[in-house]
């Protein structure tokens, strides 16, 4: 099983040393890490070239949309079998990789999502955002048939299927729930398996509590853009 | 000849004339233009022959012809507004595409010349 481990980063020098020794202490050479450099203004490239990870140069940033599919486009090239998005401002634990490799391993699912909130009073939130998360997995829930806690998780495995299937379509504006209503409309079965996230290190949500009703909105709206979208 | 009649000749003859330019000193590109130029004309037929405008708008129950001008010119404009989305979301969809394959273009020769070097 060839194994790619793809960090979207953007402006992310201060914590990338420390995520990706993070995941090299636990897979040391079985593991290969790309950084996707999304047109980062800092030494994001540099450090990561420097600690001999492969790394892709986006020449403008694209989002965190365009940055991963540049990243599935790579593992699709490269034929790896499993791909896993991996945050590079160090919330994700690399130990915790393992867990979702397995299901994609045993075949028995395409994507596998981390989910911090399968496990009861793991993760710490503010009463408006767990509510906005609620309502939110319960639409979602209903859309895709299967239940989802934690539909915005960036930690995620992906198999050889998903991977090609990425490369060719995945979404800009809110990747990571739109991308599980075009998996669910492609027919691939998903499944969360549940993990552990720190707390942010570096950097600030891109959610404050005051925006999130509205950025939900916009999300809902995106998702049902996507349920009538053609999935090629 | 009245001056509204006057006006509006002149205004969607100056629209032809500029876009014809614009496609002569290849700064429009023709698909782009056609949408234009057939606004432009049209316009013009109608603002030409007051006959035929007051057939066409008393035919569908507008009772002032100029307006149905107005209306005319803002489904235009609508038309074309819509065009240009659907271009732009084409044109970034290339450009997000190009991005892409230039990064992934990088890494392979990066990875090529550190080969090499190492030979």
């Amino acid at each position: 099983m060839r194994v790619l481990i793809i960090i979207p980063a953007y402006n992310e020098e201060a914590s990338l040393p420390g995520v990706i020794r993070d995941i090299r202490e636990h897979f040391a050479p079985a593991i290969d890490i790309l950084v996707v450099n999304d047109g980062s203004r800092d030494q994001t490239s540099r450090i990561a070239k420097n600690v001999g990870v492969r790394v892709l140069d986006l020449p403008f940033n694209l989002g965190i949309g365009g940055a991963m599919q540049a990243g599935f486009q790579y593992a699709a090239i490269h034929r790896y079998d499993i791909a896993v998005q991996f945050d590079g401002d160090g919330q994700h634990i690399a130990s915790e990789i393992p867990a979702l490799l397995q299901p994609i391993i045993d075949e028995t699912v395409d994507m596998v999502i981390g989910s911090r909130f399968l496990t009861r009073g793991a993760y710490q939130s503010s009463a408006c955002r767990s509510f906005g998360i609620w309502i939110f997995s319960f639409i979602l829930s209903r859309i895709l048939g299967m239940t989802v806690t934690d539909s915005t998780s960036g930690f995620r495995a992906a198999n050889r299927d998903v991977v090609a299937f990425f490369s060719r379509m995945y979404p800009e504006d809110y990747p990571e729930p739109e991308a599980l209503v075009l998996l669910h409309k492609a027919g691939f079965r998903m499944q969360e398996v549940p993990v552990s996230m720190r707390e942010r290190t570096g950097g600030k949500s891109s959610i404050t509590a005051l925006r999130s009703v509205y950025y939900m909105t916009k999300v809902l709206l995106a998702i049902l853009i996507d349920l009538i979208k053609k999935v090629r | 000849m009245d001056l509204l009649k006057l006006l509006a000749m002149t205004g969607s003859a100056i629209v032809l004339i500029v876009v014809i330019e614009l496609i002569r000193r290849g700064r429009l590109k023709e698909k782009y233009a056609l949408l234009w130029l057939g606004a432009g004309a049209i316009l013009l037929i109608l603002s030409a022959s007051r006959g035929l405008l007051e057939y066409i708008s008393l035919a569908v129950g507008i009772y002032y012809p100029p307006s149905f001008l107005f209306l005319l010119a803002f489904l235009f404009l609508l038309l074309i507004t819509l065009h240009f989305s659907v271009v732009i979301s084409g044109l970034s969809e290339k450009n997000k595409k190009l991005a892409q394959e230039l990064a992934l273009l990088r890494q392979q020769m990066r990875e090529h010349l550190d080969q090499n070097t190492k030979m």
